[in-house]
């Protein structure tokens, strides 16, 4: 196979393996940060407010790590450094 | 030699483009010579200019009437709700952050809630905006934390367990900032992203939920943004004066 075969093959494999997997664990942490945050709720509705607040900025702290390998998956797939130097030689 | 090129500012994203990361900065609207303003920088200053006509809009007869305008209550709300959330967050002197974080806030959310517009594609969806953004958090944090505790106040937050810390503390202050503008990035661009590729596969309805959605994200990452800047930059703060 020609180099920019393989490596438009390889980066469009990398790209969704890296955003499938790199979604799982983010999509874990969120649902049990969600569930937890709900139970407090229903258990002190006075303090809903505070807790809500506190489970967003949690969740988008969580969401950083599925965001980075969307980040990832896009370098991948549309600034691929290694295709421009295949492209020069 | 000036040029003026309108033609791709304005025809619809969502019908026909290419998509990628590296022709959304490449916009270009104005150019001069070397000089180029590009898509980012004029939907920005609309934003500018939006907000600041707002806010002339809503300040412009202080004192004449005696009643509020319907825009200075909305306004007068969003700063209160602001201020509590400060109150909540930083102490009890919180008023010094509220300028900053308001600025923030309603910067983002105006380019974030602007995307209803077909055409208008919102600055925070650009790398250099968010980094940008995140930049003035980076300067924000020695200025305040100087400000209320000192030099010797401020550099002891780096050695705050152990002196052995010193790398950890100083890579958890510079990723920190930069996850806050990569954060922002993501999310927008994976709304456009998400908006324009569907419209490639079916047209109509499934873009506009989806839109819809991107609308919900963007005002809580607003949200977000204000919220994490306010923390970081209020986490130096003279003890004594706080209990």
């Amino acid at each position: 196979m020609e180099p920019l075969e393989i490596i438009a093959a390889a980066s469009v494999l990398g790209a969704c393996i890296c955003m499938g997997i790199g979604s799982i664990g983010s999509a874990l942490g969120e649902g049990n940060a969600a569930a937890s945050a709900l139970k407090a709720m229903s258990q002190q509705p006075d303090e809903a407010n505070r807790i809500r607040s506190t489970m967003f900025v949690s969740l988008a702290m969580i969401e950083t790590t599925a965001l980075y390998s969307l980040l990832i998956a896009f370098l991948v797939l549309y600034a691929n450094p290694f295709w421009k130097y295949f492209i020069n030689q | 030699m000036i040029k003026v090129d309108f033609s791709q500012w304005w025809d619809i994203p969502l019908t026909d483009r290419s998509i990628g990361l590296q022709n959304y900065d490449q916009i270009i609207i104005f150019s001069c010579d070397y000089f180029e303003i590009n898509a980012t920088i004029f939907n920005t200053w609309i934003v500018m200019a939006l907000l600041t006509l707002v806010s002339w809009l809503a300040t412009r007869d202080l004192n004449k009437k005696k009643e509020n305008s319907k825009l200075q209550t909305l306004l007068e709300e969003l700063v209160l709700w602001l201020q509590k959330e400060t109150r909540e967050n930083s102490g009890s002197k919180n008023q010094q952050y509220l300028g900053m974080a308001l600025g923030l806030f309603c910067f983002i959310l105006t380019a974030n809630l602007l995307t209803f517009i077909p055409w208008f594609r919102p600055p925070t969806a650009s790398l250099s905006t968010t980094m940008a953004l995140a930049a003035i958090v980076f300067m924000a944090i020695p200025y305040f934390a100087i400000k209320n505790a000192g030099v010797k106040g401020y550099l002891k937050k780096f050695i705050d367990p152990l002196p052995i810390m010193l790398p950890m503390n100083i890579f958890s202050e510079i990723f920190s900032i930069l996850a806050m503008g990569l954060r922002l990035f993501g999310n927008m661009l994976s709304g456009v992203m998400f908006a324009s590729i569907l419209s490639a596969f079916v047209p109509f309805f499934a873009p506009l939920t989806m839109q819809t959605l991107g609308l919900l994200t963007g005002s809580i990452q607003a949200y977000i943004f204000a919220l994490l800047a306010l923390v970081y930059t209020s986490s130096v703060r003279n003890e004594k004066e706080t209990e």
